[in-house]
């Protein structure tokens, strides 16, 4: 390739590579990344990183990296894991992130099904989940690991080190210095940038071929809607297999180039949070309703006179708080009472979270409670909904500031088309994948001709061009009354309740609705201490009387606002029980994402669900556990089951 | 009992340097007694740890193991026998005496500082190491300022090692159990012991804490070379990490050798698996 044309593809800024070449320039000496390490925080610059980046990419040209190679990437999130995206694409390759949390049978698949050739793990463990697999992936050549704790008696001549592989890129960069700008220059925004594996629901994950100009330019759109530059702060803790953090701490860094900070391990992020103070943060409502139970919690516990201010500042909050935030009319009363209120209630509160920065706050993978949505913006918190999915490189709709609706996710993104086809969703946008890896099937059946991705959730398109997602399509059934049953919608509103961690309603072609419901331990533990209530462990507190009661409560003020709603009164709660484990992802009843898998739940709790609608008042339950390192055990438990009463339109009428 | 952890590698392979193991004898007790008026803790008992091999001691309640380590430890003076500690007879000496030689310890009843943070715990095991006055410490002067530095990269290097960041400004008398004994290990890890006594690190541990444990106490030996002994209940864990193990019953030993051998003795059987008390 002649110098000039290889400069002018270099300027182009249309892959990871060349955006790094050019931030290294323009934001030379700004931070790139941050990791606290042994308690201090340690900056590389974007010209630093580009150095770490080039020299590990050179390592791996070293070791016989090729155009159109595989490369896995494992752990969790680490400046030097993230660099090893710019460093496998910068030579044409193409990384493939996996969850780090995943057990070696399930990273078996993807390894597998990609034909990875080169495997970059973050320590000794992933090292060993990979190992233990190893005979069973024939195109697995070479591994290389971050942290050589452990690592020192591991023989195998396959097994790399990060820095010493940098070492061994310096000194290939010496004996050829073009080839890295050589190798760089003969990718465009064309070309794959990387495969993400969605977790899926149902069956086994598919590969999301992503371009490199899927996700940047839906992070330069996204970046442009919310004003974001080179001075934002945010923490990268979601998993780095997910689209999200791709886009995020990838794409959006990229482009806008901002600084990306690592926490010290997965237990501190709380702690880092707090010593970072984003200015954006990006969490599944998981995150935010957990926040929201902690605040409820401590409150419980706090002194007499600090419950009452925060009740009371709350409730000024809820009347005005989020007319503050978007700079609507407020009466001049309730804006003072607001301004005591951020001093003695908001304030603190989003110190003590980490949230103080926070100028941008966003929410997305699956739905959130109106009520927690609203706690946040009415505290003074821009919260934010966002829909998307990995097909779509995690961009389709966007809310946008002084626009934010709590019931919609919000009109499409710039550049993006949002159609409804017979209740499905469908999205056209400049994210749009190329297909699914190796699975021409499923490209198919989600890629329409024309360029739509069918999304599989079923919404529609209120007057105003926002979006309203009802639910995934496979789940809205209908009751034998004709009643559209929308399970996550109920089940939403029941987990707004800082007891109820996860449920899982069922009500398709049945009279009405039951449901599984999983406590929150910590929430309940706490309200079962201040009760005098003595229990030894998860299934014995969810086996509790008591407990029961507390949850029927709950249940029935949801059933109290489904009445009022006449299209949603006959999906009232009638029986639920509580479940003796939580769901996790371990057993396959989670996605790695924490989506609930309703297809395998159903089947494997059939006996609890046929329980549900008999007239028992127990039933028995034998299920299979499987621990972190993949033993599996069983557990036997005998469930009651709860009645809740239900509520019909008239009664409340007649109560009000 | 089938033990493994996260990271997969099982606890029953024996460690990557056994075969560096086993080799000169770090410390020998020879015929110790220990008697407390009429009541005779130990009796006549003796037994070697080898450098850098997990040496269990193990036996039913009240067979005289926390007597013995402290003994070795220099808390107790052994009426008869002689402690011999890196090829010398060691005299009466006082604990702190004995941790300047290298002897470390972890307590039965964890025994931490319950106000001072996890991290403050830790530096106090640096006690030893530290030249600096309180004059100039008081002061902060500049080469106090610099010995603490020092001294702080090599705590946080321990924090780093026993995965114990998130609670590294936490009071300790506010964590849970499992992470007080790992803090307590911490502390002993600290002052760089040659030979570290460990005293039931395990116990009141649910399983997984317990793995934990172990892989700690495994990579211990391994990164830094530490001798071990230890004192535990739990059979099938000491089974699992030890290379030799010694057991005691009613002050007296019975039993000596590596898990096998000791699973089949005749005496071990009767006296602590098999027949109850």
């Amino acid at each position: 390739m002649a110098n000039s044309d290889r400069d002018a593809s270099l300027r182009a800024c249309d892959t990871f590579p060349k955006l790094l070449l050019r931030n290294a320039e323009r934001f030379a000496h700004q931070p790139a990344f941050r990791e606290k390490d042994l308690g201090i925080w340690q900056t590389w610059t974007w010209a630093e990183t580009a150095q770490e980046v080039r020299a590990f990419s050179m390592g791996l040209k070293a070791l016989g990296l090729e155009r159109g190679d595989k490369v896995a990437v494992i752990g969790s999130n680490r400046p030097q894991l993230y660099w090893t995206f710019d460093a496998v694409e910068a030579m044409g390759a193409i990384p493939v992130p996996l969850y780090a949390d995943g057990v070696a049978q399930e990273m078996k698949f993807v390894l597998h099904h990609a034909g990875v050739r080169f495997a970059i793990c973050e320590d000794q463990e992933q090292i060993d989940k990979v190992l233990s697999i190893k005979d069973e992936l024939p195109s697995l050549e070479i591994m290389i690991f971050e942290d050589s704790r452990g690592m020192r008696h591991y023989q195998q001549e396959f097994l790399h080190e990060y820095a010493a592989t940098q070492a061994r890129g310096r000194e290939h960069d010496r004996a050829n210095p073009e080839l890295y700008l050589d190798e760089i220059a003969k990718a465009s925004g064309d070309d794959i940038a990387s495969i993400m594996y969605t977790s899926g629901t149902t069956g086994n994950p598919k590969g999301v071929m992503l371009r490199h100009r899927n996700i940047i330019e839906s992070a330069a759109h996204l970046v442009q809607v919310d004003h974001m530059t080179d001075k934002e702060d945010i923490l990268a803790y979601l998993p780095l297999a997910w689209v999200g953090d791709q886009i995020y701490s990838m794409g959006e860094g990229h482009v806008a180039g901002f600084t990306v900070n690592c926490p010290e391990s997965s237990d501190t992020v709380l702690i880092d949070l707090r010593d970072i103070g984003p200015t954006a943060f990006f969490s599944p409502p998981a995150i935010f309703e957990n926040f929201l139970t902690q605040i409820q919690i401590r409150m419980e516990d706090a002194l007499m006179i600090k419950q009452k201010l925060y009740a009371y500042f709350i409730k000024v909050a809820q009347r005005c708080g989020v007319q503050v935030l978007e700079g609507g009319e407020v009466p001049f009363k309730d804006r003072l009472l607001y301004r005591l209120g951020e001093f003695l209630i908001y304030g603190p509160l989003k110190n003590n979270l980490g949230l103080s920065r926070v100028r941008l706050a966003y929410t997305g993978g699956a739905p959130l409670g109106e009520e927690v949505f609203n706690f946040y913006r009415s505290i003074g918190i821009n919260l934010k909904q966002l829909y998307a999915q990995t097909e779509s490189s995690a961009y389709c709709t966007v809310q946008r500031d002084g626009d934010v609706r709590l019931d919609t996710v919000g009109p499409a993104g710039p550049g993006v088309d949002i159609r409804i086809e017979e209740g499905e969703i469908q999205v056209k946008s400049p994210g749009c994948f190329l297909g699914y890896y190796k699975n021409d099937e499923a490209t198919r059946e989600t890629l329409t001709q024309d360029g739509w991705i069918r999304t599989g959730d079923a919404g529609y398109l209120d007057d105003a061009g926002h979006l309203k997602v009802i639910d995934r399509a496979k789940d809205v059934g209908t009751m034998t009354d004709g009643t559209l049953f929308a399970p996550q919608f109920v089940e939403n509103k029941l987990k707004f309740f800082p007891f109820v961690r996860e449920a899982v309603a069922h009500g398709d072609s049945r009279d009405n609705v039951t449901m599984f419901v999983v406590i929150e331990l910590e929430a309940v533990g706490n309200w079962a201490e201040r009760k005098g209530l003595a229990y030894s462990n998860f299934m014995d507190l969810a086996g509790l009387d008591e407990v029961y009661g507390l949850v029927r409560e709950c249940i029935e003020q949801v059933n109290q606002g489904l009445a009022q709603d006449s299209a949603m009164a006959s999906a009232q709660v009638t029986r639920f029980l509580l479940l003796h484990k939580e769901l996790d992802a371990d057993d396959g009843e989670l996605t790695r994402t924490r989506k609930v898998r309703r297809r395998l739940i159903a089947e494997r709790y059939k006996a609890l669900i046929n329980a549900l609608y008999s007239d028992a008042d127990n039933v028995d339950i034998e299920s299979e556990v499987v621990f972190e390192d993949g033993r599996k055990s069983t557990m036997r438990a005998r469930l009651k089951i709860g009645e809740a009463k239900t509520f019909s339109p008239d009664e409340l009428r007649r109560a009000a | 009992m089938e033990q493994s952890h996260a990271s997969g590698r099982s606890l029953t392979e024996p460690g990557p340097n056994a075969s560096e193991r086993g080799g000169e004898v770090i410390l020998e007790c020879r015929n110790i007694s220990l008697t407390f008026g009429a009541v005779k803790a130990i009796i006549n008992v003796s037994f070697d740890v080898k450098r850098g091999e997990v040496r269990a001691i193990i036996g039913p309640n009240g067979a005289g193991k926390t007597s013995m380590l402290n003994c070795i430890n220099g808390f107790y003076h052994p009426q008869e026998g002689e402690i011999i500690y890196r090829g010398t007879v060691r005299k009466q000496m006082r604990p702190y005496e004995a941790a300047a030689t290298g002897i470390g310890r972890t307590f039965q009843n964890v025994a931490l500082f319950r106000g001072m943070s996890t991290l403050d715990n830790i530096m106090t095991g640096r006690n030893l190491k530290m030249k600096t006055n309180l004059l100039t410490a008081a002061l902060h002067l500049g080469w106090a300022r610099r010995e603490e530095i020092v001294h702080r990269d090599f705590v946080e290097r321990i924090i780093d090692f026993l995965e114990i960041e998130a609670i590294r400004k936490e009071p300790v008398g506010r964590l849970p159990y499992g992470l007080q004994k790992r803090v307590e290990l911490g502390r002993a890890l600290a002052a760089e012991p040659e030979l570290l006594l460990l005293d039931e690190p395990m116990a009141g541990m649910n399983l997984e804490e317990k793995e934990d444990m172990c892989r700690f106490i495994l990579d211990t030996n391994d990164e830094f070379g530490t001798t071990i002994a230890l004192i535990e209940h739990d059979m099938g864990v000491v089974m699992d990490i030890s290379d030799r193990v010694v057991v005691l019953d009613h002050g007296a030993k019975i039993a000596d050798g590596t898990p096998d051998e000791v699973k089949a003795d005749r005496n071990v059987i009767d006296a602590y698996l098999g027949v109850s008390h």
